[in-house]
């Protein structure tokens, strides 16, 4: 397919403004399929050297991405570089490790953590000087492994002290039911904690839900219906005008969702509509407690089809199935539980008399909290995606993210009670302590140990073998080891009463 | 005499480019139907209030375009250049590159008083292009944040700098179901501001106006442009030059004076709603002819049911009888629905509008009781037809219109306000609690002075 010419843009764009940071595996697999850029339709979250010749018939010259990648192990970033997409990264982005973190947050927030922390600064600070108006970062990074999980938290943290102005976005792969590693709810319960606290604003994303969309694509894509066939580049699964790997990936299809969800999210600060909507908007309209920042987010249409011109019953269906289960990208049903806010971002030919008709249309069947009846946020932005008339970016405050919140606190409880080795330390100032600390343990594993740290006392529970470290009548589950499960928590998710039940039995 | 128009936010310089695209057409794609003498001194009295033309070819927009991101004043800029009939002056526009995030407290108090001195250069600058001015035309939205906080702001620091100029402010009231969720904060605290500095505030409601074109002008799908062509037809139609006197020989020299001298008699009054006829689709003016009488009948049914638009009309509201009724009691007998006003004025344009009889609208009992009739009815009148319609009668009217959507919005903000919920998005840039409690009051105070009319 020739690659699509890229939208012309109309005028000097303003200066990149969006920093990107990618960790671990779900995140940089995630680079690896965002390659939308090509098309030109992401100016502004490219660096360019010069003006006229970054661009050159659809393909990047001298554009680089303003992202950091960030891994602990090389693998999927050495993918990257060989890649189609090796244009757009160079070494002076990259942050590696070869040793990986094991699945487990405590490496990746501890250990790596302070490890890396000078060399993350530096290059964040790099990044960022380029930029005219740092606005936003966006941290992409899956809950249940240790990297993306762990560092990606730590980093988290580190940019609201660095840079305490600039909004954070985070896209969290939340992990399924079905996960492949076994200590993901303690680690997406820890990371969780750090997304309440240092996150402006959180996308959570489920991989089962992806999977969902990329079936129900790839069924109507092959089942000719309807007389009509898709358009190929319209797919939200593909990445438009991109360069085309060889051969697609199993993850290429779903993360190319999670770039359009991006993509759009940031249309209408990057193109001109009738009505903008910056990101700082986001937060303003869809925030209205600091921690209940949790967005879920639906992606409309899915495909456009080829032959079928726009009546204005196809985008009334655009606006509809923004609603309907099986369009979000988390496993959950906004429709029946409760909102606290929404907004609805549009691209394309799509007025202001369309947005009320819709809002109006489907109002009577959704729910509003009681001082919020009107909780609508709208944007227009002009421009189209790449393969589209139009589109539509739903973001919801809603209550449906619970069950979801539950099923992780739930898997977590009973990781825990089945007492999977448990040994609880301090935490650790410094990589050096922290060796020293588990050889001790390790050597006085039946032995009841006091831990030098003032404000700490590490108990040890005879009958499961495990560690507790009490700090102030919290239970402060810090670190963990391969083959032990060490736990931090400060006492929102498992109350001290639970806690204590625990040191009783 | 010269207006200065400051376009402020996205809205604001939507609106504001539509305003000055349809005053530039109507002086050189029609001539008015009147004499080529009379045609030429309105031309030139337009040209004055809204355009200066030293060293350019086509006229210079007597405004200042502030936005606090980038892409609304490019554009526009380039839109008013493309259209090879008037442009924006070069240096006339500030943006920066981020805007406010609908944060009222964002734009009050964080880029107001950082790019204040910018701001009042430019429109120092601007002013003194003027050989006369007659005051500042801010246009504005009150749901975002530039607009809303932004402008507030920056009228307040026009009062302080020009302290006997006339101050309107054109405000738009956002769509009641909701497009920004902190819209009710932001309005409240704009409305409550801008009370304080502004002479008057001159309202469109975003509903109405959508109504309208759907309605009248038989817009199916309708853009943000087709709503601002009309609300720049409208605004047009007040501002373009009249003559306000019985008789008078010039144009008036001073819009903005004239306007505020017979709407806003009292301080605690100052919310102006505006109302036109006919309004119709450009190809459907061809086949339609008006009579005066027919217009000013609709249009005082208009005022009195408060519609907004011809169409719909309630027939059946009719002013209270007067005289009958002990006055203390005056209130409680009045029909319900009736909208009763503080002071009107008509313009109208068009052939033979001197014999038009504007009686209807000297009559008391459409007057709260404490103001003279005589001073609270005026007209001002051309022969001068204006865009592209034979005749046209507008109303702009101190009245009740505003009571409902108003307290909507002030109980919608309360009720927020209850729960506490985005309160710390205002804190965070120093707006507290405090303040949303003032400006609370401030607005009661209105609404109980506007029922007890
Ligand atoms: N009538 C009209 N309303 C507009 C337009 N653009 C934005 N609005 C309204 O303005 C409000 C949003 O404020 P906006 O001007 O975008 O925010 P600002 O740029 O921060 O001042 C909403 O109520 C919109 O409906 C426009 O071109 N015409
Ligand atoms: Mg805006």
């Amino acid at each position: 397919m020739a690659p699509r010419a890229h939208y012309p843009p109309p005028q000097p764009l303003p200066d990149p403004r969006l920093s990107p940071l990618q960790w671990a595996s779900a995140g940089t697999r995630w680079a690896a399929a965002s390659g939308t850029w090509r098309c030109g339709s992401t100016p502004t979250s490219t660096r360019s050297g010069g003006d006229g010749p970054d661009i050159y018939k659809g393909k990047i010259c001298s554009l680089k991405a303003r992202a950091l990648l960030i891994d602990m192990e090389e693998g999927v970033v050495n993918e990257i570089l060989q890649g189609p997409l090796r244009d757009v990264f160079d070494s002076k982005q990259l942050i590696t490790d070869v040793s990986g973190s094991g699945n487990n947050w405590a490496v990746g927030h501890k250990l790596y953590g302070s490890q890396y922390r000078e060399n993350i600064v530096e290059k964040l600070r790099k990044a960022a000087e380029h930029c005219e108006c740092l606005q936003c970062f966006f941290i992409i990074h899956s809950m249940g492994g240790g990297t993306g999980s762990g560092l990606g938290t730590f980093v988290l943290k580190l940019l609201e002290d660095e840079f305490p102005e600039v909004y954070r976005f985070v896209t969290s792969v939340y992990p399924s039911g079905e996960d492949d590693v076994i200590t993901s709810p303690y680690n997406s319960v820890l990371a969780m904690k750090e997304l309440n606290e240092h996150a402006d604003c959180v996308l959570p994303i489920e991989n089962e839900s992806l999977f969902d969309i990329v079936n129900k694509i790839h069924q109507m894509a092959n089942s000719g219906k309807l007389g009509s066939t898709v358009k190929q580049n319209s797919l939200i699964t593909s990445s438009a005008g991109s360069a085309k790997t060889a051969q697609e990936k199993p993850f290429d299809a779903m993360n190319n969702i999670l770039a359009n969800l991006l993509l759009n999210l940031t249309s209408s600060a990057r193109f001109e509509g009738s009505l903008n909507m910056d990101l700082n908007e986001i937060t303003m309209n869809l925030v209205p407690f600091p921690r209940l920042h949790y967005l879920v987010s639906s992606l409309t249409p899915l495909y456009t089809l080829a032959d079928v011109n726009v009546p204005s019953r196809r985008l009334d269906q655009m606006f509809s199935d923004a609603f309907s289960r099986d369009h979000q990208l988390i496993q959950a049903d906004p429709k029946h539980s409760l909102y606290l806010a929404c907004a609805l971002l549009v691209r394309g030919n799509v007025q202001v008399s369309d947005l009320r008709r819709n809002i109006e249309r489907l109002k009577p069947s959704l729910h509003f909290v009681s001082w919020n009846q009107e909780g609508w946020k709208t944007g227009l932005c002009s421009v189209p995606p790449v393969g589209h008339s139009h589109s539509l970016l739903a973001l919801a405050n809603n209550t449906c993210v619970k069950p979801t919140f539950i099923e992780l606190k739930d898997r977590f409880m009973k990781l825990y009670k089945k007492k999977v080795q448990l040994i609880i330390i301090t935490s650790v100032a410094t990589n050096h302590e922290y060796l020293a600390l588990l050889k001790q343990i390790l050597v006085s594993q039946r032995s009841c140990l006091k831990v030098t740290a003032q404000d700490f006392c590490l108990c040890y529970l005879k009958k499961s073998f495990q560690w507790l470290l009490l700090k102030k009548g919290n239970l402060l589950i810090d670190l963990y080891i391969p083959g032990y499960i060490l736990i931090v928590f400060s006492s929102e998710l498992v109350s001290d009463r639970s806690a204590y039940q625990l040191e009783m039995d | 005499m010269s207006i200065v128009t400051v376009q402020l936010g996205q809205c604001g310089n939507q609106i504001g480019h539509e305003v000055f695209n349809t005053i530039c057409s109507d002086v050189r794609d029609t001539h008015g139907l009147c004499s080529k003498k009379e045609n030429e001194s309105y031309r030139d009295a337009s040209k004055e209030r809204f355009f200066c033309e030293e060293q350019s070819e086509v006229p210079v927009a007597r405004a200042v375009l502030i936005d606090m991101e980038p892409k609304v004043i490019s554009q526009t800029l380039s839109l008013a250049a493309r259209s090879g009939y008037w442009k924006y002056d070069d240096g006339s526009h500030f943006s920066q590159k981020q805007g406010s995030g609908n944060n009222w407290a964002n734009g009050y108090s964080v880029h107001g008083p950082r790019h204040k001195e910018v701001i009042m250069d430019l429109v120092q600058k601007e002013a003194e292009k003027c050989d006369r001015l007659a005051g500042f035309f801010t246009i504005m939205s009150m749901a975002g944040g530039t607009g809303s906080g932004l402008g507030a702001f920056v009228t307040q620091c026009l009062r302080d700098a020009f302290p006997t100029s006339f101050l309107l402010n054109h405000v738009i009231w956002p769509y009641s179901t909701g497009e920004v969720i902190v819209q009710n904060y932001n309005s409240v605290l704009t409305l409550s501001h801008l009370y304080k500095s502004a002479d008057a505030l001159l309202v469109h409601e975003n509903d109405v106006v959508h109504k309208i074109c759907a309605q009248l002008m038989n817009i199916k799908q309708i853009s943000f442009k087709d709503i601002n062509q009309v609300i720049a037809h409208q605004l047009g139609s007040v501002f373009q030059p009249t003559y306000t006197a019985e008789g008078g020989l010039h144009y008036s020299r001073n819009p903005l004076g004239d306007l505020m001298e017979t709407l806003v008699p009292h301080p605690e009054f100052k919310m102006l709603g505006l109302r036109n006829i006919p309004q119709m689709p450009e190809n459907s003016l061809a086949y339609s002819t008006f009579s005066w009488p027919g217009l000013i009948k609709h249009l005082r049914q208009m005022l009195i049911a408060n519609a907004k638009m011809e169409e719909g009309i309630d027939w059946q509201v009719q002013p209270p009888r007067l005289g009958s009724s002990i006055p203390s009691s005056h209130s409680t007998n009045k029909p319900l629905h009736f909208n009763t006003s503080i002071a009107n004025l008509v313009i109208l344009r068009g052939k033979d509008m001197h014999s038009v009889d504007l009686g209807s609208f000297q009559d008391p009992s459409l007057y709260t009781s404490w103001l003279n009739p005589k001073d609270a009815f005026h007209s001002w009148k051309t022969l001068r037809a204006f865009n592209k319609y034979e005749k046209s009668a507008s109303l702009v009217s101190n009245s009740q219109f505003l009571l409902k959507p108003l307290d909507n919005v002030v109980g919608k903000a309360w009720n927020m306000f209850a729960s506490k919920a985005y309160i710390h998005q205002y804190t965070k840039f120093g707006i507290e609690e405090e303040d949303f409690l003032d400006s609370f009051t401030a607005l009661e105070q209105v609404i109980s002075s506007y029922s007890s009319l």
